[in-house]
């Protein structure tokens, strides 16, 4: 007979697990629909970013200063990713670029590490990662606040970026662009303007991501292997679809816990770190552009 | 008269035969896009026959029915008087189809001399192992293959660009190239998909005779699409016409030439 | 002036599909060889030998067979260290469970084994490609790596958790000094390199290359495609998992999971991407790019700055390094160092004349 408290505790925990990868999936959705191209450096952009954030904390500058400084380092961070990295390899196909991207994950990585050192760092967010105390009186069901916030905060972001996407004059550009750059570029769309615009978001997001992730599990190395987890999001989800991650990242998530704490046991535990992937490739067998994304057809 | 008509029975080494694809009534539909509409027409042995029509009348479409890259909603392929459950690319290259793309599909990592000898693909026979040990059956297809590729580039004379990557050469030449990869395998019928598009005079009157030396020295039955209307009707023995999805003439050149619904069509009267 | 074509020719297929078919480049190969068996064995140190020689060979290795699968074939694979790992415990396997078995034999087998999970995790490339496979192929190296940590039998319920890998014997003698490692793992590399060049050059190349440009028209030229896929995922599976049973057997001498994580994969394709991708040469020139430049900073700092550098310096320099240099390679030479290698015995043919 399954405990329902500790079930329903286990699901939340996982959903809100997943609002998290989400969060860091989102950046990876933003750059592929401005740019169609899979930024396989974004996991490393986070840690960049939260890293930083907190090593000018660290210098002396108060958190509402940091943070400006921070979201500018980032949007330098990806002016230069644009300007040296993509520009160069504008007509390569998507295999180059992908490999490009890794490469310059590598490069942010180490220079992440090569500026700020490696040592873990604690971020206080000022909210503490403790249940919230009236839920569990009233249901037996432990959630944390600082998951919870998380969450409303993923929500808000997606809901805030879908908009953009569907509403805005700005989105439509974006979505040109991602389509096919030199048609965009011959009806005026300005490319660099809003290439800059796209990083800018993508850096902030990153930035966000990284904060809710550092003060829930401390800023470290690790938190690269959490962009890893993003990618059966983003197949799950569909590449271009903001609305899609939202929803593929509680399906991770909550599959993640569930199989860890129901199944994971039989095998001596750790099928976490493969269960999301083989539902990926599940998925990739049988719907490939995901629940919400868009079909791809080639023509001969 | 066209040339090949010309070429009549005594100088002509493989006299039109019968019926050796027959096409009933292919329906293919994408979603709301009808490319084909209940074509039905027939290829006889060893003839040059031409599909023509005007941009968007299903032309390619028709092409990739035949060749099993699409599968047509209705109708069926009957191939040698072998009514075809369906078809798929590998199993029209088992019965002897070869074809060229619109676009040009050549391997573009490789060389000409490689892709046409990657043209030999089904003579080949030797192992994945007898390659790697350069067994005696590996090394004699790869001089077999190698003899066969030489051939074909002499004939489209090509020899001086032998060893080039294709992705260098000029447009004209990796047509012309990208016929060669298709001689490579023999076929029985030949698809041709705008095989002269964009090229000039010279390069177009090359293609012709390359075509035309093709279908008499091996009797390769020949299906191209073309735009060129001179070149069609120089080459063709028979001609079906598009417009549309729908057939809308079929005959000799000189028949269709006459059609009142073909010159509406390229006139491009309302219908 | 040197290296000049002028004078030799070829007049049959046979000798123009020779594999060298200038005599310089036999003379150049057949000296490199006498030196690789003869001469280096004795004059290397034993740091040499066991710390740069031999890895360097055997992830020439693995790196070839990744090339075959990510070069020739054009499926993106993030799981080459996975394979290896496969390989590894095969290898360690077959010499515990069966009495007496040669270690070469033991070794290919450990290819085979390797090669049937390659096939398995490559059965995904018949319905995705690119990103998508790089991402299932991900999950096969998470997967694999887990499942040898995991289920005790493999490691023959050691409880340590690290396993000593066996002695290597050949014919009755053991194979233990730097030096005679290097040589059993010099013959092997050598052997498998050869044959992987054969396969490359030949039919079955030209199969892969035709499926990585152009899979539709190598469809209708009669390929198939779901033979020729999973034919690249075997031999590549086949190369790593060799590779892996070198590595563990020639180098690390011991047999553990957590050798095998995702970074090892990413090496692998750094090496393929800087090296050379599509190139049986370029495996070697990236295996060894890689391997020397944390031996060359080291160096480096060592008579630039007189004291030793802290590791974690060095190695987030190498992460710059490496990420910098994939992304420059991949800008202006994405044919690797194969390619300046080529470029520069085009130089050579006409040296010292300019054109």
């Amino acid at each position: 007979m399954i405990d329902f408290a500790f079930f329903l505790e286990v699901l939340v925990g996982g959903l809100l697990a997943g609002t998290m990868y989400a969060l860091v999936a989102l950046g990876f959705v933003l750059i592929y629909k401005a740019s169609g191209v899979f930024n396989f450096a974004q996991g490393a952009m986070v840690f960049f970013a939260v890293l930083s954030f907190v090593g000018f904390m660290e210098l002396g500058l108060p958190f509402w200063a940091a943070l400006p400084v921070t979201v500018a380092l980032m949007v330098v961070v990806g002016m230069a990713t644009e300007r040296f990295v993509l520009r160069p390899l504008v007509n390569q196909n998507e295999n180059t670029l992908l490999m490009a991207t890794i490469g310059l994950a590598f490069v942010i990585e180490g220079v992440a590490q090569l500026a700020w050192g490696v040592d873990v760092r604690r971020l206080d967010l000022g909210i503490k990662d403790e249940p919230i105390g009236w839920l569990f009186d009233n249901t037996g069901v432990l959630v944390s606040q600082l998951d919870i916030t998380a969450g409303v905060v993923a929500g808000v972001m997606v809901a805030a970026l879908a908009l953009l996407f569907s509403r805005t004059k700005v989105g439509r550009g974006l979505r040109a662009v991602a389509d096919d750059h030199a048609a965009a570029l011959s009806i005026g769309i300005p490319l660099k303007h809003i290439w800059m615009l796209v990083w800018a978001t993508a850096g902030v997001v990153a930035l966000v991501a990284g904060m809710l992730w550092g003060a829930r599990s401390g800023v470290q190395f690790a938190l690269i292997g959490v962009a890893l987890k993003a990618l059966p999001v983003l197949i799950i989800g569909g590449f271009t679809s903001v609305p899609g991650v939202i929803v593929a990242g509680l399906i991770v998530g909550a599959i993640e816990k569930i199989a860890e704490v129901y199944v994971g046991p039989m095998f001596g535990g750790g099928i976490e770190g493969w269960a999301p992937y083989m539902l990926a490739v599940l998925f990739l067998l049988y719907r490939a552009e995901g629940l919400f994304g868009e079909k791809i057809i080639r023509r001969v | 008269m066209t040339v090949t008509q010309s070429l009549q029975a005594s100088e002509r080494a493989f006299a039109v035969g019968g019926p050796i694809l027959e096409l009933e009534s292919i329906s293919l539909r994408f979603g709301g896009v009808h490319a084909l509409t209940n074509i039905s027409f027939n290829v006889l042995e060893h003839e040059v026959r031409a599909i023509i029509g005007p941009n968007g009348a299903g032309k390619s479409s028709m092409l990739n029915v035949i060749n099993g890259i699409y599968q047509p909603q209705e109708g069926s392929i009957t191939f040698a008087g072998q009514r075809l459950a369906g078809m798929t690319p590998t199993k029209a290259a088992h019965l002897g189809f070869s074809r060229t793309f619109q676009n040009i599909a050549l391997y573009r990592g490789m060389s000409v001399l490689d892709n046409i000898m990657a043209g030999c693909t089904l003579q080949t026979r030797a192992s994945f192992l007898e390659v790697a040990l350069q067994l005696p059956r590996a090394r004699r297809e790869e001089t077999e293959q190698r003899e066969a590729a030489e051939e074909i580039i002499e004939f489209l004379q090509i020899e001086h660009i032998r060893k080039t990557q294709v992705s260098r050469l000029p447009y004209g030449l990796q047509k012309r190239v990208e016929l060669g990869r298709a001689l490579a395998a023999r076929p029985k019928i030949l698809l041709l998909d705008e095989p002269m598009a964009g090229m000039n005079i010279e390069e177009k009157q090359d293609m012709c005779r390359f075509i035309l030396d093709v279908n008499d020295h091996y009797g390769t039955t020949v299906v191209l699409i073309e735009h060129d209307m001179g070149v069609v009707m120089d080459l063709s023995d028979r001609v079906v016409v598009l417009d549309y999805g729908k057939k809308i003439g079929d005959g000799t050149p000189d028949e269709v030439r006459s059609n009142q619904d073909v010159i509406d069509a390229y006139l491009g009267v309302a219908h | 002036m040197l290296y000049r074509e002028a004078g030799q020719f070829r007049t049959s297929y046979v000798q123009d599909s020779q594999l060298f078919p200038l005599w310089q480049d036999r003379l150049g190969m057949a000296v490199l060889l006498v030196i690789g068996v003869a001469i280096v064995p004795f004059t290397a140190s034993d740091y040499w030998l066991t710390a740069i020689l031999i890895p360097w060979l055997v992830l020439s290795l693995v790196a070839i067979g990744q090339n075959i699968l990510m070069g020739y074939a054009g499926q993106l694979s993030l799981g080459s260290a996975g394979f290896m790992a496969v390989g590894a415990f095969a290898c360690y396997n077959l010499i515990l469970r069966v009495d007496g078995i040669p270690f070469v034999v033991a070794v290919l087998l450990s290819g085979v084994c390797a090669a049937l999970v390659g096939i398995v995790f490559g059965l995904p490339s018949l319905r995705i490609r690119g990103l998508y496979l790089a991402v299932a192929t991900l999950a096969a190296q998470f997967f694999i790596v887990w499942a040898l940590d995991k289920f005790p039998w493999f490691k023959n319920y050691d409880v340590a958790g690290v396993i000593t890998a066996q002695q290597i014997v050949i014919f009755g003698h053991p194979f233990v000094t730097p030096r005679e490692k290097y040589w059993v793992v010099f013959i092997i590399v050598a052997a498998l390199a050869l044959a992987a060049k054969n396969m490359a050059r030949g039919s079955t190349g030209r199969a892969w290359m035709a499926v990585r440009d152009m899979d539709v028209a190598a469809e209708a030229m009669g390929l198939s495609l779901l033979r020729t896929k999973l034919q690249a995922f075997a031999i590549s599976s086949f190369y790593c998992g060799v590779g892996g049973a070198l590595f563990a057997f020639a180098y690390l001498q011991t047999v553990e999971p957590s050798a095998f994580n995702i970074d090892l994969s990413f090496r692998i394709l750094f090496m393929i991407i800087i090296g050379g991708i599509g190139t049986i040469l370029g495996s070697f020139l990236g295996a060894g790019f890689i391997l020397l430049m944390p031996v060359f900073l080291n160096v480096f700092f060592h008579s630039v700055f007189g004291k030793a550098v802290d590791s974690t310096f060095t190695s987030a320099l190498e992460q710059v390094i490496f990420g910098a240099m994939i992304i420059v390679f991949l800008i202006f030479e994405p044919l690797g160092m194969a390619r300046l290698w080529q470029l520069t015995k085009e130089r050579l043919r006409l040296w010292p004349f300019r054109h």
